[in-house]
């Protein structure tokens, strides 16, 4: 008789809190969970705003110091008020046209198919934020908490 | 050409959207039954054997349609 195969396992660390940099743990994360992989997200630092309730609606791409912005906008002028603003819409807007997810549907995508949440808990003591002000949360582990969870993963990113 | 017995059209979406559509279309299928997938996107080609893999299903057959990906996966008895 066939031996059930263990599932796959990947456990991504989210270091980064802006709106570009929260699409591909975000993308990588519900894809695996629908290839029938064990998923985990560990959102430290900047990167515990993608699952902060006051923030995660306003993420934000900065066109200073960005030379990768598809338009590119030299410095001086990335340093005037509203071209954050300006560079976060167009790149939503690109997204939309692209048909390609929003932050907020890839989250409870990803919630659906079962991948598993974790806060840092040093970030959060040290930013003060509180379970409350996430989205729901398996857990808020430390490191050694997740680094026991990622110990037998079999991709083990960091973005 | 195989037989579908549901149709999944992904046309205009973007990674990852088919693959995240795709299962949970397989999920409502019966085992045995198979699942035709269309898809305009270009890195479904290569996403779609690989996460029909990854599950356990059977790509049956595949080809292209009116410019239009076309996937026939098949839900294990």
């Amino acid at each position: 008789m066939a031996e059930e195969k263990k599932k796959k396992k990947m456990c991504i660390i989210v270091s980064k809190g802006t709106l570009d940099a929260a699409y591909p743990p975000l993308i990588l994360a519900s894809t695996a969970a629908s290839m029938d992989w064990e998923v985990h997200l560990f959102f430290t630092f900047y990167g515990l705003d993608i699952i902060n309730k006051k923030k995660n609606k306003s993420l934000k791409v900065a066109p200073i110091a960005n030379p990768a912005m598809p338009m590119p906008v030299p410095n001086i002028i990335g340093m005037l008020p509203g071209m954050t603003a300006m560079a976060t819409m167009m790149m939503k807007r690109m997204m939309k046209k692209g048909n390609v997810p929003s932050i907020e549907e890839l989250i409870n995508m990803c919630r659906e198919m079962g991948v598993r949440f974790y806060g840092c808990q040093m970030t959060m003591d040290v930013m003060g934020i509180s379970e409350e002000d996430l989205i729901p949360v398996d857990a808020c582990l430390g490191a050694a908490g997740y680094l026991d969870i990622a110990s037998d993963a079999d991709v083990n990113l960091f973005i | 050409m195989v037989e579908a017995d549901e149709v999944l059209d992904t046309s205009g979406l973007s990674c990852p959207m088919p693959v995240l559509k795709a299962k949970k279309a397989m999920e409502k299928l019966s085992p045995g039954k198979v699942l035709k997938i269309i898809a305009t996107d270009r890195g479904s080609v290569g996403d779609i054997p690989a996460w029909a893999k990854n599950n356990g299903y059977e790509l049956v057959d595949r080809g292209e349609e009116n410019g239009k990906f076309i996937f026939y996966v098949k839900k294990p008895e």
